[in-house]
């Protein structure tokens, strides 16, 4: 994949946490306007990943580049100013502020941002709020949603300002099937509506090989595996192929790491 | 274990270290308007509102039940050396110049800066504020700003109308209940009250307060781990910690006004 097509560029990154390290000098291209899933098992950092995107954290080395921008190397103006024009977060809980109507929770980015008349933001939210499903529930406060009625409206409020690029924290928890089906729907319609290019974070990996172009395994602190679904489950490696189709043990490991279980039975009260 | 201890206590006292720096470098950043998605002037009535209006009944009850233990006090004492007349002045000047900026502040703590705490520290939590700074938005700007400034502004005009209620109350109960004579109450106030040595010093207490107050609370909100258990301690933190520091810094500001020690 040449660099052009790349929408997110990630050379030599390393990331680490305290003593652990999450991320050990990877290299990531995310292609421009496709739908690509982040898979691997929890604690690997995949929403680490997105926050490393998005500039909320700071890797230890390496560059991440988003449109040709190196998010870690700009200071908070332009940051800000690129997450305003390219970026949209859809987060696990919706986020959306609870003292702000549905309504005011989608007109929110673009009465900060800009200076539309308030008919125009209207017209504006309404579409947003069509484009979800839920243009009847503007009136409704946060606390009245259901959870995938929250995350519909926090896609819609994600949208408002028409980024190139949506980061989606596990958009699929917590749903029944059909707000799950709802959703998948959704996502892969707005990414081919709006020419977005979407990265999305997710354990689900029926749904998301359903609608994902590219799938990104991570495990131990680098990628494993990229490629489209059928190739990874065809032609991937061990550790790629128990991802897929959830083994409990393999090459990925069961157990946390940890000191021989014989020998810190044996070791009793003197340690904790 | 000698050695354990002390390697404890060093980090604690570096911790200690950091989170001060970090508070500065907050109160820094969110003092100034303007930046990516900054408040505007609504934001900023809506908390003088919700800071300030909210905290009126709880400050003016106060006051006037402190004005009344005042005047029942200083009317037994200064019974004793027969100048009850001098009533007026002992209830106004202690208001205006102690209890009127400290117990405002104590009280402001505890209701408003509990609340202020625990909003941040949820809206942190439920990642409103990360949602805020993916939109472009800085929450320093848009959420803290006008909640420090709310409380700059809403804290001197509180600790006013307290020593206001709190001389009413020492009026009531030194007129109406004990026979002071009325002329002899205001008469001796007006007399003796200077504005600046005392109602601009006390107003200059209560700025302090208001800022120290409102700072402590946004920043143990803001800097608060986002868990139930992190938001109750953070809570409980501002109150402890705004109290103490108001308190101590009576003391620092006092003997400064005073130009003693």
């Amino acid at each position: 994949m040449s660099n052009n097509e790349a929408f997110v560029s990630i050379r030599g990154m390393s990331f680490s946490r305290g003593d652990r390290l999450i991320y050990n000098n990877v290299d990531l291209d995310i292609p421009r306007g496709k739908v690509t899933a982040v898979m691997g098992p929890s604690g690997t950092g995949k929403t680490t990943l997105l926050r490393l995107i998005g500039g909320q954290l700071l890797p230890d080395s390496g560059t991440i580049k988003v449109d040709g921008h190196n998010v870690p190397a700009l200071k908070r103006g332009p940051l800000f100013e690129l997450r305003k024009q390219k970026m949209g977060m859809l987060f696990q809980s919706g986020a959306l502020f609870t003292d702000l109507s549905v309504f005011e929770n989608v007109a929110f980015p673009l009465r900060v941002h800009t200076d539309l008349p308030n008919s125009m933001v209207r017209d504006l939210v309404l579409m947003k709020l069509e484009a979800v499903g839920l243009r009847g529930a503007r009136d409704l406060m946060p606390a009245e949603l259901s959870g995938g009625m929250a995350r519909r409206v926090a896609l819609a409020r994600t949208i408002a300002l028409d980024p190139e690029m949506i980061l989606y924290d596990e958009p699929f928890t917590g749903l029944d099937p059909i707000s799950m089906g709802v959703t998948v729907k959704l996502i892969k319609s707005l990414n081919d509506a709006l020419g977005l290019t979407s990265i999305l974070v997710t354990h689900d990996v029926e749904e998301a090989c359903s609608i994902a172009d590219y799938v990104c395994i991570l495990s131990d602190g680098g990628v494993i595996g990229f490629d489209t679904p059928d190739n990874l489950i065809k032609h991937g490696s061990d550790q790629v192929k128990q991802f897929m189709t959830g083994e409990a043990d393999g090459p990925v490991p069961f157990h946390f790491p940890a000191a021989d279980l014989a020998e810190d039975m044996l070791r009793g009260n003197s340690g904790a | 274990m000698v050695l354990n201890q002390l390697q404890n206590l060093g980090k604690a006292g570096l911790e200690r270290l950091q989170s001060l720096g970090r508070a500065g470098t907050f109160l820094l950043g969110s003092v100034p308007w303007g930046g990516p998605g900054s408040a505007g002037f609504r934001d900023l009535i809506k908390q003088i509102y919700s800071i300030g209006v909210r905290s009126l009944s709880i400050i003016l009850v106060a006051g006037f039940f402190v004005g009344m233990v005042l005047g029942l006090q200083g009317y037994t004492i200064l019974s004793d050396f027969g100048s009850e007349a001098a009533l007026g002045t002992m209830v106004s000047l202690t208001l205006l110049r102690e209890l009127g900026p400290v117990m405002t502040a104590l009280l402001f703590a505890g209701r408003a800066g509990s609340a202020l705490t625990a909003e941040i520290g949820l809206m942190k939590a439920t990642e409103q504020l990360s949602a805020m700074e993916m939109m472009g938005v800085d929450p320093l700007k848009r959420v803290i700003t006008p909640r420090i400034w709310g409380g700059f502004i809403a804290m001197p005009i509180l600790a006013l109308l307290f020593s206001l209620v709190g001389i009413w109350g020492g009026a009531y109960v030194g007129i109406q209940m004990l026979g002071v004579d009325e002329g002899a109450y205001w008469g001796n106030m007006q007399a003796s009250v200077e504005f600046y040595d005392d109602v601009i010093k006390g107003l200059i207490k209560s700025l302090v307060f208001g800022l120290v107050v409102t700072w402590i609370a946004v920043f143990q909100g803001y800097d608060s781990v986002p868990t139930s258990e992190g938001i109750s301690k953070a809570t409980t933190q501002t109150v402890v910690v705004a109290s103490l520091s108001v308190l101590g810094l009576d003391f620092v500001l006092t003997a400064i006004m005073l130009g003693g020690v």
